[in-house]
């Protein structure tokens, strides 16, 4: 095997492990902490049911965003909706029988990478351009837009300008899966596409982009109303009635 | 007037630019040891603060899922930058939502996270310096908790309780603020915030029953530390002789004399109020609540009422459960606690109150939703009947109602601007300035509708608004309490007919 496979394998097995340990032991933090007090944002639902479809609503509309600035949400909404469609298109390279849908959303997933660019501009342009979204802007955040932005032109070049060994690459991560490495075609477009994706899972436990998992754990939209009715209590809350 | 610019009315509600720095200098009276130490905290800074600020901050991380998670999880997308009342009334961006959130942030990712430990520059981390601190101290005694800008952030973060976090960490290394702490102070040695003794009140009970003897003819009675009532009425001390609190007191006992329901005040839980809350201090908010478990235990009541009150009924309606219950002793009939608006709108819907709008027709109305009440609490059994309920109350009592508007009523409402901890007169330009948005909202509906008052159910937000409007061109009694309303409306049974009864509500 060349010395970029070997590479690009033992790059890919880190940043897998460093993604699911990272992102696993967040959420496993974010799901022991007790939340001590009811605080949900009222009006809230009353019901469980009723917060699954809260919930439902600002995972998949942006409920509260679209309510606070149309500019981020048409922005944001864009992005990860198409974000969304390429991640799903991607499936086919990690699978010897590709789905159906999976081969049914791939048009979609192709030109949906122009959504992606198109929201990030958007988003940094505002970062740019609005003074208080300057203001609170750290460098990572730009370098953020960068990457992603990076990602999505990487890949439209090997989608719409100039192919590569796309075969090869479904082998490379199939083999990686079955512990049987293969190796790595080396167009330079593909080694920038895939390096900065790497990048993306290892930074991912350590950044902002926690607000994925963050959200669901999020006290404000995931709980029920009913303090009068139910007593809510943490443990340690509980050791003080000691 | 003022030793500060009054910010003017926007013609355009563009919003502003930022302006760095522009409230740097407002910081509230810090607490003395006298003030620090019966509520556990050191009584000034402590020499190791540093380590001791680090400490807290990690147990908190612990405790709180919201402190964890609202931490990690802003994007900087800049969706609440703009919702803030202080920062609209200011333009100082260290007032925007994230803004504040960041002073902390950016010691939290210094000391917690791998990016902000090797690469601090980059996620824009800072270490805890006396700089940071005096900071701190400024602009979380800027955030009147009052969530505005948590209904507006796509995950749900809520300034409120990364400034609550933060109070609590300046308590914890002996820099605690002394309007808070000396009001907690006083609930614990007298009873309520304003330290009225049992004489005192029984006093003002007193005349206050005296009062409206003469003014109706009815023997209206407003009991304390009666033993046997069915009801116990918790309400902010501020009831007991503020304008115009004291005409919502009228008329809460009023209501409970129509209804012929037996119910007392508690010289023991004289307060509703709860700014163990503000101070983010669970133990003290606990201690303040068990209060009234205590006096309802005390008293053998069978319900808990709270008057009017916007944190207070936070405290109540979401927390006191948590904190004191289980209320297994009370009739199970009732929701524990009942807001005294859930209880007279109930009798309204059942016919029991005979209420004459007319009686109010020398004013024209807009309605103020108080934040803790429209974004942390409910009334009645469905969602939004915070809202609903109280314009019902105003509507059945008064004929001329106009809403302001959409984007600053229910639960987009802005902060009367003295919330949270912040009604204290060392803080009087910040408190004028973070009432902008809501004046121009007031002001509007004044000119388009010829409204002459504004009703409130927190006793907060009318002393702050009776305090504040006078900077905008209004006059300080143009607030008025919602029983206030129905006070003047009721027509009590056996009340003697005169003709003159209205010049006494009004001023």
């Amino acid at each position: 095997m060349s010395f970029v496979s070997i590479a690009y394998t033992a790059l890919f097995y880190a940043a897998a492990i460093v993604f699911l340990v990272g992102v696993g032991a967040r959420i496993y933090r974010y799901a022991k902490t007790p939340a001590p007090l009811k605080i949900p944002t009222t009006p809230a639902p009353t019901t469980t049911g009723g917060v699954v479809l809260r919930m439902f609503r600002e995972v998949v509309f942006f409920q509260s965003l679209f309510r606070s600035n149309k500019w981020i949400w048409i922005f944001g909404w864009i992005f990860h909706f198409s974000l969304l469609l390429v991640l799903l298109r991607h499936i086919r390279y990690f699978q010897d029988q590709v789905w159906l849908w999976v081969t049914l959303i791939q048009p979609f997933g192709k030109y949906a990478a122009f959504g992606m660019i198109i929201g990030l501009l958007g988003l940094w342009a505002r970062r740019i351009l609005v003074d208080r979204v300057r203001y609170i802007s750290a460098p990572s955040d730009h370098l953020m837009l960068a990457l992603l932005i990076g990602i999505g032109l990487s890949g439209m070049m090997m989608t719409f300008v100039s192919h590569t060994d796309i075969v090869s690459v479904k082998a490379f991560f199939l083999g990686m899966m079955r512990f049987s490495p293969q190796e790595l075609p080396t167009d330079p477009a593909l080694l920038i596409h895939l390096f900065l994706v790497a990048l993306l899972l290892i930074v991912f436990p350590i950044s902002k982009l926690l607000h994925a998992p963050g959200v669901f754990f999020s006290p404000t939209r995931n709980q029920v109303d009913n303090p009068r009715e139910k007593r809510h209590l943490a443990p340690w809350a509980a050791e003080l009635e000691k | 007037m003022a030793d500060f610019d009054v910010p003017k009315f926007r013609e355009i509600p563009i919003i502003p630019k930022l302006q760095e720095g522009t409230m740097e200098h407002s910081k509230p009276y810090v607490a003395k040891a006298d003030f620090q130490q019966p509520l556990g905290y050191p009584g000034e800074l402590l020499d190791n603060w540093k380590e001791v600020a680090i400490d807290k901050m990690g147990e908190l991380l612990g405790k709180y899922r919201s402190f964890q998670v609202f931490l990690d999880a802003c994007v900087k997308c800049g969706a609440c930058t703009d919702k803030c009342h202080y920062y609209l009334g200011t333009t100082d961006p260290k007032n925007m939502p994230v803004g504040r959130q960041d002073l902390l942030r950016k010691v939290y990712r210094r000391y917690f996270t791998f990016a902000g430990k090797y690469f601090p520059k980059l996620v824009g981390a800072q270490d805890l310096t006396e700089e940071v601190l005096d900071d701190w101290y400024s602009y979380f005694h800027q955030c009147s908790q009052c969530r505005r800008c948590s209904v507006f952030c796509p995950y749900g973060i809520d300034t409120a309780e990364i400034s609550m976090a933060a109070r609590e960490i300046m308590d914890a290394v002996g820099k605690g603020q002394k309007y808070c702490n000396e009001i907690i102070g006083k609930v614990f040695k007298v009873g309520n915030n304003l330290g009225l003794p049992q004489p005192a009140l029984e006093d003002t009970l007193e005349g206050i029953e005296e009062d409206v003897e003469e003014e109706t003819g009815v023997k209206v009675r407003y009991p304390l530390d009666e033993k046997g009532a069915e009801v116990l009425l918790v309400t902010p001390s501020a009831d007991f002789f503020a304008e115009p609190h004291v005409d919502g007191l009228i008329g809460y006992g009023k209501v409970f004399h129509e209804a012929g329901i037996s119910w007392t005040l508690s010289s023991h839980a004289s307060e509703a109020a709860n700014f163990g809350m503000f101070i983010g201090s669970y133990e003290n908010m606990k201690r303040v609540s068990m209060r009234i478990r205590e006096a309802a235990l005390d008293l053998g009541v069978k319900r808990i009422i709270f008057g009017e009150c916007g944190h207070a009924w936070r405290v109540a309606y979401s927390f006191l459960n948590t904190l004191a219950g289980p209320f297994d002793f009370l009739d199970p009939n009732y929701p524990v606690p009942q807001h005294i608006c859930e209880f007279t709108h109930d009798l309204i819907k059942q016919g029991k109150l005979n209420l004459d709008k007319s009686r109010n027709d020398d004013m024209t109305l807009t309605y103020h939703d108080s934040c803790n009440v429209a974004r942390a609490s409910r009334m009645g059994d469905t969602p939004g009947g915070q809202f609903t309920i109280p314009r019902d109350i105003i509507k059945a009592s008064c004929n001329n109602f106009y809403d302001m508007s959409a984007d600053t009523v229910y639960d987009s409402t802005y902060c009367c601007g003295g919330g949270g901890g912040l009604l204290t007169d060392d803080l009087m330009e910040l408190r004028v300035k973070g009432a902008l948005p809501r004046m121009e909202a007031l002001k509007k509906v004044v000119d388009e509708h010829g409204v002459t008052h504004m009703a409130a159910i927190c006793a907060i937000c009318k002393s702050q608004f009776a305090k504040v409007m006078p900077y905008y061109g209004f006059t300080l009694d143009q607030i008025v309490s919602v029983h206030q309303l129905v006070s003047n409306a009721l027509i009590l049974t056996g009340q003697k007919s005169d003709d003159d009864e209205d010049e006494g509500d009004e001023d």
